[in-house]
């Protein structure tokens, strides 16, 4: 057997997950780099700090005292007792370093373990735990924080245990949703079925899947823990005799108007800490969510603009060259305008430094009051064609070469604003995914009269009443009802006549609908293409439908465009395309619909008869 | 011969007091062994259920499940892994069916380790297993977002192979395909099948996809099976009218054909849905 035929560069380019390497990812954004350096900076310093102290943090020297920095022989200064600030605040790094490992040490191992059980097993742990949890966010920490040092006088490292305790609700919530999320996971369900047992299931599924988010989480309570530390240390409730740069802000304060620059040093240090960590977790965030774009470097900026100008100068040199092959091109099919002319269209995404092409000289027609079907597997570039159509693309899509007409009406290149008034007015468009392409939050009668009223200047009542009218048109038997419903009360198939409604309500004379019956159950797709059919007689609006299925061009469409890999292989009406298909790739494509392969019975019954 | 897995009367309800709903209303069918049983029927019917009571991913509420001879409808823990040899899953999205943190090696020598293989034996197996799905060898050290849906797929059959079950529960394994990948994956199947005499319950909602791999098929609708019978006589002759519907409604790749069906299902009554429930429940 040979291996697929969809094993093409662009299927692999267009995964977006980047897993692996995160770490590399990490050091490759500047930010995150000097964040990591400055830490483990720090850290050195915590560990090695009793051989590389000047003096004793807590040695005194009178004739120091309050010592200007860089003038003596304490380097940054002494403060109002004669210490070495240098001294200390170097020997403060072990405390807060300390601080920082307990409570995320403590929040983690709580939270976490409890989160894993609470959200794998569910059931009464996660019920007990959950409302464990939100009793034990209700604490006020810092509160509990101050009497503890005050009432008790405990130690800052049992303090840390103990404010680690109170915050680890955030991270028992944070594991507890993502192990649920996970715990759905086909491949989850795959290791329970080959017999994995449950701790085998967390330890190898479950935890690498959360990991991220919980080093992410661990750093905004590292550097959220240093600064409470430092806030109650202010407050003069640390362990005397223990310098800390809580401590030393303290000492600074009181001396501020003798010498102001010693509150300096202190909040330096604290400063670079809390904000490398605060720096690290927004950078492990972006880089797993992949936010993180690299800037793109001056050069590569430049070459992409040369390539966007000389598209758009190919527009306006070329424009009238441009319809003269229009004309000659279309004299065969109709003498007259054609509704939509799309011409030598180019579409590329750039990705990782170089520019992939999705959409490659793509011309077709569609005339006035006919239905035609583009027809091709996943990464064809049907879909962007439609986007490109209406002006729809993403942000970072070039469209670098070519024109799309509507009635002779240039749309690349058109303000946004221009397209706002063609968009739903000359052309509307149906969704593959209806519930995704309504918003929960708002009842359906009121996006649709939202659409109608920014496509006209109906008023709320004739808004309601077209709206209405359109519901009953689309065949739901009981419009009043559905237009009070929120999306989530209506099925699929309710959802994509409710879309339908919308996108004919203003009379459009071009309808495109990408994949319109894709998501649907056979019985509702086959309903929908009837819609979909009625309605074109009846208002005579041309239609652009984008599929895969061969069966719904065979049900509605009068013309064909098959495409591949971004181009157009074939184009014709659709009884000669399905009779006699001249391209390789159609006659293959059209060789492995189903209902031409033979049935596995009559073929094992064959056999059996030759054997 | 006797069944290899046997559902009598077979009730699942998901929720419970108020929010219970009853999502298999008592459904009995049988797969025999190295058979194709098709299983048909929209979204909601609870055809994914049956598939996932069979593989003990959801408790049975009611009813039994026969496997080769044993009562298996509440297995615990311990026997469930036992079975995991015998009956496994190829899942329809092959995209969220493959940990994504995981090489293709570790995830094909999982089932193997858990079922007690050493680490050496499981190399050997893990090679043979991407050769029976025509995968490169190269492959192992690679992570499953290089590689297409139907590579994807390729590789979740491998994992259900690895064991050497009896039957595996297909469930709408190649309805994120492309037309092309679908019917080499479907082919790969049927092959496989030949080989070593593995029973399919092969879960979709394509008349034409059961029609290609199944021997009998077996059409759900609500939570009831409401006709079983050969494969060639239920997709082409059906005698239950949601079958009839089902049928007509399945589109085909020839304009003048199409235009005939469409004429035939809209002549069709419209659906009851009591004397449905009711020929159902019969």
């Amino acid at each position: 057997m040979s291996a697929d035929a969809d094993i093409t560069g662009r299927a692999i380019a267009a995964e977006p997950i980047v897993r692996r390497g995160v770490f590399r990812a990490l050091l490759r954004n500047p930010l995150t780099a000097a964040s990591l350096v400055v830490l483990a900076l720090f850290a050195v310093i915590a560990i090695i700090q009793p051989w590389i102290l000047p003096y004793p943090p807590n040695e005194v020297n009178l004739r120091l005292t309050n010592a200007a920095p860089f003038g003596s022989d304490y380097l940054l200064g002494g403060d109002n007792y004669g210490r070495d600030i240098l001294s200390r605040l170097i020997a403060s790094t072990r405390g807060a370093f300390q601080a920082a490992a307990v409570l995320s040490v403590v929040a983690v191992v709580i939270g976490t373990t409890a989160g894993l059980i609470a959200g794998y097993y569910g059931r009464v742990f996660d019920s007990v735990a959950s409302w464990l949890f939100s009793a034990i966010m209700a604490v006020p920490a810092v509160i509990i924080l101050i009497s503890l040092y005050t009432l008790l006088g405990v130690s800052t490292t049992v303090a840390m245990a103990v404010f680690g305790f109170l915050v680890s609700p955030s991270m028992f919530w944070m594991v507890r949703t993502l192990t649920r999320n996970v715990r759905n996971e086909l491949y989850v369900d795959a290791a329970r079925v080959a017999g994995l047992p449950d701790r085998r299931i967390v330890g190898r599924h479950v935890l690498i899947a959360i990991r991220a988010p919980v080093i992410l989480m661990i750093a905004g309570l590292a550097g959220a823990g240093i600064a409470v530390q430092a806030g109650l240390e202010f407050l003069g409730l640390g362990q005397a005799g223990v310098p800390s740069w809580g401590a030393m802000l303290t000492d600074a304060f009181g001396n501020i108007y003798v010498a102001p620059e010693q509150l300096i040093w202190p909040a330096v240090a604290l400063g670079l800490v809390t904000s490398a960590f605060t720096l690290i977790s927004i950078g492990v965030r972006d880089t797993l969510e992949g936010t993180y774009v690299k800037p793109s470097t001056r050069a590569r900026r430049r070459e992409i603009e040369a390539l966007l100008g000389s598209a758009a100068a190919e527009r306006t040199l070329g424009g009238t060259a441009d319809a003269a092959t229009a004309t000659t091109a279309t004299t065969s099919t109709s003498t007259s305008q054609p509704l939509l002319a799309i011409d030598g269209l180019r579409v590329a995404y750039e990705s990782g430094g170089s520019l992939t092409t999705v959409v490659d000289d793509v011309s077709f027609r569609v005339e006035k009051g006919e239905v035609v079907g583009v027809v091709g597997e996943s990464g064809s570039g049907k879909t962007q064609t439609v986007f490109a159509t209406l002006g729809l693309l993403p942000e970072e899509a070039i469209v670098a070469r070519g024109s799309i007409r509507l009635d002779g009406r240039e749309l690349l290149g058109l303000p946004e604003r221009d397209l706002l008034e063609i968009r739903g007015h000359r052309m509307a468009y149906v969704p593959q995914e209806p519930l995704s392409n309504l918003d929960p939050s708002f009842t359906v009668g009121s996006q649709l009269v939202h659409g109608i009223r920014a496509q006209s200047r109906a008023t709320k009542k004739e808004a309601r009443d077209l709206a209405l009218a359109m519901l009953d048109r689309v065949g739901i038997a009981d419009p009043l009802r559905v237009y009070r419903r929120y999306p989530h009360q209506i099925s699929g198939g309710m959802a994509q006549r409710v879309l339908i409604a919308g996108a004919v309500a203003c009379t459009p004379s071009l309808l495109l609908a990408d994949e319109p019956t894709t998501a649907l159950d056979v019985t509702i797709q086959a309903e929908v293409l009837d819609l979909l059919r009625d309605l074109q007689t009846e208002t005579g609006m041309g239609v652009l439908i984008v599929t895969h299925n061969f069966g719904v061009v065979a049900d509605l469409c009068d013309r064909v465009v098959v495409m591949r890999s971004g181009r157009i292989v074939e184009e014709g009406r659709v009884g000669d395309v399905f009779t006699r298909p001249q391209h390789e790739y159609t006659r293959m494509l059209l060789g492995s619909v189903l209902d031409n392969a033979a049935p596995r019975e009559a073929s094992a019954r064959r056999k059996a008869a030759h054997a | 011969m006797p069944d290899l897995l046997t559902a009598h009367d077979l009730r699942v309800t998901y929720g419970r007091g108020r929010n219970a709903n009853e999502v298999l209303k008592g459904v009995s069918v049988e797969i025999g062994q190295g058979e194709t049983l098709g299983l048909v029927g929209e979204s909601g019917s609870g055809k994914t259920t049956l598939g996932r009571a069979v593989l003990g991913l959801v408790p049975v509420a009611g009813g039994t499940l026969t496997f080769a001879g044993e009562d298996v409808t509440r297995l615990g823990a311990r026997g469930r892994r036992r079975l995991a040899r015998d009956i496994q899953v190829v899942f329809q999205d092959p995209y969220t069916s493959l940990n994504p943190s995981m090489t293709i090696r570790d995830i094909l020598t999982e089932p193997l380790v858990a079922q007690g293989a050493k680490k050496k034996d499981a190399a050997s197996t893990v090679r043979a297993l991407l050769d029976q799905v025509a995968m490169p060898a190269d492959a192992l050290d690679r992570y499953s977002r290089e590689f297409s849906g139907g590579q994807r797929q390729r590789i979740a059959i491998a994992r259900a192979l690895a064991l050497d079950p009896k039957l595996i529960v297909c469930d709408e394994p190649v309805s994120a395909l492309d037309l092309s990948t679908q019917l080499k994956v479907l082919d790969l199947f049927i092959e496989l099948q030949q080989r070593t005499g593995v029973a399919y319950l092969f879960i979709s909602h394509d008349l034409s996809v059961v029609r290609h791999v199944s021997h009998r098929v077996a059409v759900m609708y609500r939570g009831h099976i409401v006709e079983t019978g050969p494969a060639l006589q239920v997709t082409d002759d059906p005698q239950h009218p949601y079958t009839q519907r089902l049928w007509a409604a399945n589109l085909v790749a020839d304009p003048a054909e199409q235009a005939n069906r469409r004429a035939v299902r809209q002549s069709l009554p419209p659906l009851d849905d009591d004397a449905l429930a009711a020929a159902g429940a019969t």
